[in-house]
């Protein structure tokens, strides 16, 4: 077999090679999250007996500093700024209140629930993700917006849902699309500015909460139940911890993460 | 010998080195699908050049740019070269730009998966390779190899210096595939780590047998000796690649020095391979098979 001939073949195994490790498309998504929208008996919790679970979130330890964001290369997202921006890894408040922590149910839910018909809201301002943690049903609609004068993509990183890239100029309409499978602290960039990111978290059930700025969380509507409830921070260790709430019942679950 | 056709081969695989710099320089900003549209981009030939877009827009037109050159010298090559596997080369490389191409598409349009962007990394190596063999085959020191061939030298030793050559471009280009790998996060460190160590090796004892049994023939002797220093000047950015990330480890990514020695690593590392690649072709020229065909008046095999 002449070289050419040789090279030729070896070209086109590479290719097929490729192609065929590609991803799928996102027809197949669309098809998936239509037939997840089957008709279903969904659970009514009952506003009589409902419980919930709050409490607060604490770091321990010196917090680590915030990295700065460089946006010197970007005029059109430094301007949007008057003073140095850093990065939201570890937002601690006033005793170690820890906030951007995603608290969920993570065990002991049972059957499906309707899912909300209202969207989720993620806007891009001064070239960071607002909010930078958010949380919506399997689904449910997320919106994304863009209000700065400058482009931007939309990429979120899943590991079990439908990985999607989408560009968005400053006068797009919104980018809806929703996400079918459970997955918790997807991280979503931007590959025009690498600094941006924000994590979403898709929950099949209600039973969720981010915590505030004074690191406090409330999840209500609980059906009386034993639940494991788990507390995810994108730079500390995940924690859970039982929790049994009976009928009308408000429990107190605190987290205390350590710094490290 | 047409001069002014090794210096536009010359000048294309300058380009080519220019553009894997590009392309490293898409991956280290992370900078991959700051485009989410292929062949065009946003719909445009020249979208706003800002963010991540100047490089991964950058990168597309200094492959349609090298692209263009490769159709060039490979219809020079088939109109000026008198030797047909030369020509064929040519018509390879216009070959392998255009499977380039469409594996650069690909990452696009699939979202990076892993095996087309690993296969993009390495087609580029392999395209580089051939460009650079394309311009040392018509350079004026090859012409003279041709003309003055001189005895061919016996390829004494185990394994033969011919073999143990090849061995290192299939180490370097294996080395370069686990590199490819562990910058798109499907491999760790450690295979590449071994991989420097086994690469490393080979290279010395490569240099070890021309040092000991050819040091008379400068026309091995300083490509063996140009592929150490580089090996060598290649580990200390490979380790600084290393160290950067490992301390700034936590920071808002990409800073600019940790852009800086990954690109020169990747960089080094195509140019280890075309080095390799070009010692190979030089002993494979000058030495016989064993101590059979010592005295042969020898043209290279392939001339």
């Amino acid at each position: 077999m002449s070289f050419l001939k040789i090279l030729a073949c070896s070209t086109a195994a590479f290719l097929l090679f490729a192609v065929g490790c590609g991803g799928g498309g996102e027809e197949a998504a669309t098809q998936e999250e239509a037939a997840s929208e089957a008709a279903v008996e969904y659970v009514k919790v009952d506003p009589a007996t409902a419980g919930s679970v709050s409490g607060k979130v604490i770091l321990d330890g010196k917090a680590p500093s915030n990295p700065r964001i460089n946006m010197s290369a970007e005029p059109d997202c430094g301007g949007l700024h008057d003073s140095p921006v850093r990065a939201e890894v570890a937002v601690v408040g006033d005793g170690g209140a820890l906030a951007n922590v995603f608290v969920w149910v993570k065990d002991g839910i049972e059957g499906k629930f309707e899912v909300p018909s209202t969207s989720v809201a993620l806007n891009q301002k001064g070239c960071i993700y607002t909010p930078h943690v958010v949380a919506l049903r399997s689904g449910q609609v997320l919106s994304v917006t863009n209000s700065d004068p400058t482009t931007h993509n939309v990429h979120p990183l899943p590991l079990v849902n439908r990985e999607w890239n989408r560009s968005q100029t400053p006068d797009a309409s919104p980018i809806e699309r929703t996400f079918s499978r459970q997955e918790i602290m997807l991280p979503v960039k931007c590959n025009i500015h690498p600094w941006m990111r924000a994590y979403i978290n898709v929950v099949a059930h209600p039973f969720f909460a981010i915590t505030g700025a004074d690191g406090s969380f409330e999840i209500k509507g609980l059906p009386p139940g034993t639940y494991t409830i788990e507390a995810q921070h994108e730079r500390f260790d995940a924690q859970e911890m039982s929790v049994t709430v009976g009928a009308s019942e408000s429990k107190q679950a605190d987290f205390t993460f350590s710094a490290g | 010998m047409n001069l002014h056709l090794h210096r536009f081969a010359l000048f294309t695989a300058f380009s080519t080195l220019c553009l894997i710099i590009a392309g490293a320089l898409v991956t280290s900003n992370d900078a991959g699908l700051s485009v989410p549209d292929w062949p065009l981009s946003y719909g445009q030939l020249m979208p706003p050049m800002i963010g991540g877009i100047f490089y991964e827009h950058g990168h597309r037109m200094i492959a349609s740019f090298v692209g263009l050159l490769t159709i060039v010298l490979a219809v020079w090559l088939w109109k000026a070269e008198s030797r047909g596997w030369v020509k064929k080369l040519g018509l390879a490389a216009i070959g392998a730009v255009i499977a380039q191409g469409l594996l650069g598409g690909m990452t696009v349009i699939f979202l990076l998966p892993l095996a087309v962007s690993v296969s993009h990394a390495c087609l580029a190596q392999l395209f580089f390779c051939m460009i650079v063999s394309l311009a040392w085959l018509t350079s004026p020191s090859w012409q003279r190899q041709r003309e003055e061939p001189g005895p061919r030298l016996p390829d004494r030793g185990a394994p033969p210096l011919r073999a143990l050559c090849l061995t290192a471009n299939a180490a370097v280009f294996l080395q370069l595939l686990m590199g490819a790998a562990l910058r798109h996060k499907g491999l760790g460190i450690i295979p590449h780590l071994f991989g420097a160590v086994v690469v490393a090796a080979l290279v010395v004892w490569v240099m070890a047998r021309v040092g000991t049994q050819y040091s008379g023939r400068p026309e091995i002797l300083r490509w063996a000796l140009l592929l150490n220093g580089m090996v060598m000047l290649q580990l200390v950015l490979g380790a600084g690649t290393y160290w950067i990330r490992e301390i700034t480890e936590g920071a808002v990514q990409p800073l600019l020095p940790m852009v800086l020695l990954t690109v020169a690593h990747v960089a080094a590392g195509a140019l280890i391979l075309a080095v390799s690649v070009i010692l190979s072709i030089q002993v494979h020229a000058r030495l016989g098979h064993s101590t059979g065909d010592m005295g042969k008046q020898g043209v290279p095999a392939a001339t």
